[in-house]
């Protein structure tokens, strides 16, 4: 069970469909608030930091790393592997890359060089489009937070980073960012088949059983969570718990 | 003074301020003797076993570590920390400290959906009683990324075990020195009071 806080200024943010972005709170709180309740991994991402090109701000994440002792996986505006090193640093275990390994592939491998592949992540904003010959697998990567169509097919570029050494995969689906109508299933299901690295799946989760289909049917790894927690629908745990029994391995002691 | 061994592994911060979080202030050094002087080192880590070596070698660190257990003080290796205790790799070919006699391998699974590095929450199972291990339940999951795993020459060095397709060590335990091949500093609150047991601890096995 992973929690994502989108970051805007130093504020919690949550989108729809990644428009409407609204500020709802204190990201460090939050943080703390989760890890208390059982979270396993948190995902940080600067969601403007790509788009305003500007660092993500390292401050908040070692104010997040004093509190949080867990894996912490921190994405937005990570051009170099200056920009991973500096992050690692402040305190984050895993790195994650976006728009600029769309823009230059070679960032995924030399991150992996740097710092390990299983500390790279490929996260991937993807939109449902038609299938055609730039787009055979119906699904298109979307780059500097939902603004760039490159026209670059989301299944070629989940093999392609593979390759180049990303250890794991976020997928990112636009279509059912903060839906809460469930995961994009069918999405990351074909990516989950395609490579052998994890893969996580992220957007549109509203109630408990759509975590446990992406992680069953979805055949996910590990199912990211933000809105269904951020407003106070569920808890952490609440969700722990109806996925152990329906079981689903998770950690259960913490 | 607790002391955190900098060989330019990365990742030191977590462990400093994962002791912060237990009461206790640490000092992160690449300066031999500030080891030697130290109440009781952490030696943690990550990064692959050649260049982590070649780097402690360099800067004099080696012969700080082995005094140190010498000495009859608390040493707590992590990850590549624990490894680099041992006699030998078998990543990069390397030779190691020998502090615990013992090789470190590589994971050889039959499973291909099994992936390597090993990373993730897993359990470990505490198989010989150790002071510092005293807080571990039955079900407590900790933290690991590792592509290598120690195999300690003595059976009784094994202080905890957890699967990854089979067995294996996942905790050392030998006089003054312990080893997690997990990364207590990431493993929640059972890996803080794992931390807890070892700046508290003497040293002693009983």
């Amino acid at each position: 069970m992973i929690a994502c806080l989108d970051v805007r200024d130093g504020k919690l943010a949550k989108s729809v469909k990644f428009v409407n972005t609204k500020d709802i709170g204190d990201p460090v709180a939050k943080a703390r608030e989760y890890y208390d309740d059982g979270l396993d991994e948190l995902v940080f991402y600067d969601i403007t930091a790509s788009s305003q090109k500007r660092k993500i701000m390292l401050g908040v994440v070692e104010e997040v790393a004093e509190q949080v002792f867990i894996p912490l996986s921190v994405g937005g505006g990570i051009r170099s592997v200056n920009d991973a090193t500096d992050l690692r640093l402040a305190g984050a275990e895993k790195i994650n890359v976006n728009s600029a390994a769309v823009r230059r592939p070679a960032l995924i491998s030399e991150c992996a060089n740097a710092i390990g592949s299983q500390n790279v992540v490929l996260s991937m904003d993807i939109l449902k489009s038609t299938k055609d010959r730039t787009t055979p697998s119906g699904y298109r990567i979307i780059i500097d937070g939902g603004r760039t169509d490159e026209g670059l097919d989301a299944l070629e570029w989940a093999l392609m980073g593979e390759q180049l050494g990303a250890g794991e995969l976020v997928v990112n689906s636009i279509d059912a960012d903060g839906t809460l109508d469930g995961y994009e299933l069918g999405l990351t299901r074909m990516l989950s088949d395609a490579v052998r690295i994890p893969v996580v799946a992220s957007g549109g989760a509203g109630n408990p059983h759509h975590l446990f289909e992406v992680l069953t049917e979805g055949r996910a790894d590990a199912a990211l969570v933000a809105s269904l927690v951020h407003y106070g629908t569920y808890k952490v745990s609440q969700l722990k718990h109806f996925l152990a029994s329906n079981s689903v391995k998770v950690r259960m002691s913490w | 003074m607790l002391a955190i061994v900098d060989y330019d592994a990365g990742n030191l911060r977590s462990v400093q301020r994962a002791c912060a979080e237990v009461g206790v202030t640490s000092t992160v050094t690449s300066i031999p003797n500030r080891i030697r002087d130290a109440e009781r080192v952490i030696f943690p880590g990550v990064g692959a076993a050649g260049p982590a070596m070649r780097s402690i070698q360099h800067s004099g660190m080696d012969s700080a570590l082995v005094d140190v257990f010498d000495s009859g003080r608390p040493l707590l290796g992590i990850c590549m920390g624990l490894q680099i205790c041992l006699d030998y790799s078998e990543e990069d070919d390397t030779p190691t400290l020998g502090i615990v006699s013992g090789k470190v391998l590589k994971f050889n699974l039959n499973d291909p959906r099994l992936k390597i590095p090993h990373m993730g929450w897993n359990n470990v199972r505490v198989v010989r009683d150790h002071p510092v291990m005293r807080s571990i339940e039955e079900c407590s999951e900790f933290y690991f990324v590792h592509a290598y795993y120690p195999r300690p020459m003595q059976a009784d060095h094994v202080v905890a075990v957890s699967a990854y397709e089979r067995e294996f060590c996942s905790a050392v335990g030998f006089k003054n020195f312990v080893g997690t091949q997990f990364h207590p500093e990431k493993s929640g609150r059972a890996g803080l009071e794992l931390l807890e047991r070892f700046v508290e601890w003497d040293g002693h096995l009983a």
